[in-house]
């Protein structure tokens, strides 16, 4: 059995080592917030926190995250109203929504680091893949919390 | 009932009687077997609930373009209820088969969501308030007449007595509809034309949105898959003992072309399937190629005797009088849909039928793949609908049952509930693709610089060679001449002919469809035509376009939006290009710059769209904002590429996505004229990707035909 804390709470889980955390999440606790979207670390659509860093789930083994903090979309906030999602609400970002779990996530980390991040600061740590092309929105969405 | 989906039925329905027993999802989640109850339900399309909450059924997917909520607006905007109380759910398909598709075709497809369906959604509001507001009169015995309805409330204005949408909605049930009632004029409307917030914004920032791809049934198992890699390939055989000691596997299910290993998770599937050997029947196509399809396409652009789609007047005798030629081959190549959320399907087998999952843009192609599939009557299968993760034409066509039948298929043989997830790779690997498509286009110009001749011949892979034969009449599809066949620039002489040409490729409706790469020729072409003139190409196109009112104002729109003749920072250029599709008008005007490779910095985007009538001006502009980073996406990176028969790319690494750092700054200018209903999905990015490469012509003097701008290995293609 391996030991996580996930959002706060305690899980046993029964898994291979060599298992990517997010299918851990996914198919082992069922917590489908996280997405798969391509496997190899490209997309971004399955980034969580550990301790609080941004992290592609999809090629982390759950043997490497020990007993580290897991933050995923639904332990973000419990209403959906932290101010990063309230200024993604109030822009409208997501379009067919799939890959804004991972987008989110990995904002949310960057702007634990920088609060008010350049546009370069923004273009050089969200490489977040999203095919319905949000992106104009994600950035003004950004600045909205920053400035807050 | 799972642990993960809790049922909440909260108070919104009367009665309880839940249509089929199938598994109902929380109330926030669409769900396709919601419940009826008679004495709420007004009319097919609306619930109006004891609590005054509205529940309006959709018929269309939802896959990030919006309709969901713009269909909704318009039957508030009609039934005149309380927005804030109005709820969606998805239509069982099964319920358009039992009431004789009072639904409507339910393919979510084309950008057709609002235009095809708007006025019978609009009477079927009208037609609920109708009765609401007679329901209330016939209680208070006062002619309907005295009373109006607003904001899910009806009111007798003398006696000034209210009565609110819940309490009326079961004596409403029981009148009859009204043979006609009349439409609001769309000049006031307050709920529909607003920018309202789309109603699955919330549960997509929380991670509450349910797709397919998140279901989770009980003792269910992952299904990974690999199919033949060489399209028309068939399985011939595998060495199932090479896996046997892999942890977490079930079992091993063979397909015609494909083999699908069952596990514990998806990740322990889908590592052993990888390992799995395969031999494969290629079918004859192991050798083609890029370069031999290539040669294929050019032998189109010369070969005698290609069928004609238009011929006006004598472009022959035509060219003999120009002063100028200008002639120019184009090229573009297949493209992969890419959606984010991987193909997938779930299915579970009951007593006497089926339940099922799946991504989709026509839940009743999803029926039908899973009947034929299963050999079930159709009204056995029970097909839950969830949000769509993209679809952009994958999740919609004639051929879009493939994922479906394979999951029915080893759900039956492993007698489990099953979720198939198909790898990145295997999404882009079996794809149906946009067309691969060449042009050779020819024009005369007279001394005023002005065209007076225009042939084009395309060559490429009409969509209809998969989806559809039947329909290819005399090696024709008009459809693959879009922007040539029905060219509104003013031309006396034009000739438009089609070299078919089909490989062993699947293609596809990809957004955009056939705009995607006539915009490109076409507006590339024109604007190669200007510069042999000598013309500014906003001024060119103006002169062209003097009998096409409406593509003209949304080049002026764009134009004047971007400022287009005033000096822009050194090293910016602008290109302009403009284009009509799926009922509406779209212009663009980009701004770029050259970088030392030869590919463009996009840093600014102004389009300009008329739709005729705006739903929701907010998802307008979200789908042209998306459609910009689409068309650029294309423009700069994608091509699927083929070596010994099968797709060298498999995943973003290799077919390459616009990120945040690559997005121009983007401008929408909504021009709407009113007085006809057009599409909004698809005709947002046909013009951008022109726009770019005509601002690289006036950068560079160089006309760039072929695509994408920047090939493997990051240098920019000649």
């Amino acid at each position: 059995m391996i030991n996580l804390t996930i959002n706060g709470a305690a899980h046993a889980v029964d898994a291979s080592p060599d298992m990517p955390l997010l299918w851990v999440l996914r198919d082992k606790l069922g917590m489908t917030g996280t997405k798969f979207g391509c496997g190899i670390a490209q997309c971004g659509a399955c980034t969580v926190h550990v301790n609080g860093v941004a992290m592609r789930s999809c090629v982390t083994p759950v043997s490497a995250v020990g007993d580290a903090e897991i933050t995923t979309i639904e332990g973000l906030s419990e209403h959906g109203d932290s101010p990063l999602q309230k200024a993604w609400v109030a822009h409208q970002v997501p379009q067919c929504g799939y890959c804004q779990s991972g987008l989110i996530m990995a904002v949310d980390a960057l702007l634990k680091v920088k609060p008010k991040p350049t546009d370069a600061e923004i273009n050089a740590a969200i490489s977040n893949i999203c095919r319905c092309g949000t992106y104009a929105r994600v950035r003004d969405a950004i600045h909205d919390v920053a400035k807050a | 009932m799972n642990k993960i989906f809790k049922l909440d039925r909260r108070n919104f329905l009367k009665a309880s009687a839940v249509a089929g027993g199938g598994m109902m999802l929380g109330f926030h989640i669409p769900a396709a077997n919601a419940a009826v109850t008679k004495e709420s339900e007004v009319n097919a399309w609306i619930v109006v609930n004891s609590d005054d909450t509205v529940l309006i059924r959709v018929a269309h997917s939802e896959m990030g373009q919006g309709s969901m909520t713009a269909l909704a607006q318009l039957v508030a905007e009609e039934l005149d209820c309380n927005w804030s109380q109005v709820k969606t759910a998805f239509v069982d398909p099964r319920l358009n088969i039992t009431r004789k598709k009072v639904y409507g075709g339910m393919a979510t497809v084309g950008s057709r969501a609002v235009r095809t369906s708007q006025e019978y959604l609009r009477k079927a509001g009208a037609g609920a308030r109708d009765m609401l507001v007679r329901a209330a009169a016939q209680t208070w015995k006062v002619p309907a007449g005295e009373c109006t309805a607003k904001a899910g409330v009806v009111t007798h204005t003398a006696s000034k007595r209210t009565l609110k949408y819940g309490a009326l909605a079961e004596a409403a049930a029981k009148l009859a509809p009204s043979a006609d009632v009349a439409l609001k004029d769309p000049a006031t409307w307050t709920i529909a034309g607003q920018p309202k917030m789309r109603l699955d914004m919330q549960d997509k920032v929380m991670g509450k949105a349910v797709y397919a791809i998140d279901i989770m049934l009980p003792d269910m198992l992952f299904a990974a898959i690999a199919q033949s890699p060489v399209f028309g390939g068939k399985l011939k055989s595998y060495d199932e003992a090479a896996i046997k000691n892999f942890k977490g596997v079930r079992q091993v299910v063979t397909l015609e072309n494909a083999v699908a290993v069952v596990g514990d998770s998806y990740w322990e599937a889908q590592r052993a399937v990888r390992a799995l050997p395969v031999v494969w029947d290629d079918a004859g196509n192991g050798k083609v190629s890029s370069a031999s399809i290539a040669q294929f396409l050019d032998e189109g652009l010369k070969m005698d005797g290609a069928p004609v789609a238009r011929n006006d007047g004598d472009v022959a005798k035509a060219m003999t009088t120009a002063v100028k030629t200008v002639s120019a081959e184009y090229r573009v190549p297949y493209l992969s849909h890419a959606a984010m959320e991987p193909m997938n399907c779930t299915v579970r087998f009951t007593d006497d039928g089926l339940d099922i999952w799946a991504p989709t843009q026509n839940a009743e192609a999803i029926l039908n793949a899973a009947a034929r599939a299963s050999g079930l009557d159709p009204l056995k299968i029970n097909v839950n609908l969830t949000y769509s993760g993209g679809g952009f034409g994958r999740r919609g066509g004639a051929a879009a049952g493939d994922y479906v039948d394979q999951a029915v298929l080893i759900a039956k043989a492993v007698g489990k509930p099953v979720k198939m997830i198909w790898s990145r790779e295997e999404d882009i690997q079996h794809d149906f693709y946009r067309p691969i498509s060449s042009a050779k286009m020819t024009a005369g110009l007279d001394a005023s610089g002005m065209p007076v001749a225009w042939n084009t011949r395309i060559s490429g892979h009409s969509i209809l060679t998969t989806a559809n034969p039947s329909a290819l009449k005399d090696n024709m599809d008009v459809g693959f001449l879009v922007l040539f066949a029905d060219n509104v620039y003013d031309v006396p002489n034009m000739k438009v002919d089609f070299a078919l040409r089909k490989t062993h490729v699947p293609v596809g409706y990809w957004r955009s469809v056939n705009h995607s790469q006539n915009a490109y020729f076409r507006e590339c072409f024109v604007d190669e035509m200007a510069l042999a003139a000598g013309q500014d190409p906003y001024e060119y196109r103006r002169k062209l376009l003097h009998k096409a009112p409406k593509q003209l104002a949304v080049l002026e729109a764009a134009a004047k939006a971007a400022d287009w003749g005033k000096p822009l920072p050194a090293g910016q250029f602008r290109g302009i290009a403009q284009i009509d599709g799926y009922g509406s008008y779209v212009a663009a005007v980009a701004e770029i710059s050259m970088k030392p490779d030869g590919s463009p910095k996009v840093h600014r985007v102004v389009t300009s769209v008329d739709c005729g009538y705006v739903v929701n001006p907010d998802t307008v502009r979200a789908q042209l904002e998306g459609a910009t980073a689409w068309a650029l996406t294309a423009l700069l990176y994608n091509e699927i590429t083929l070596k010994d028969g099968r797709v060298e790319q498999g995943n973003f690494d290799r077919y390459r996505m616009l990120l945040a750092a690559d997005m121009p700054k983007v401008e929408v200018v909504l021009v709407p004229s009113g007085g006809f209903w057009g599409g909004i999905g698809e005709p947002g990015s046909p013009p951008v990707g022109p726009a770019v490469v005509n601002a690289m012509l006036a950068a560079t003097g160089k006309p760039s035909r072929s695509q994408p701008l920047i090939k493997r290995g990051g240098a920019a293609s000649a």
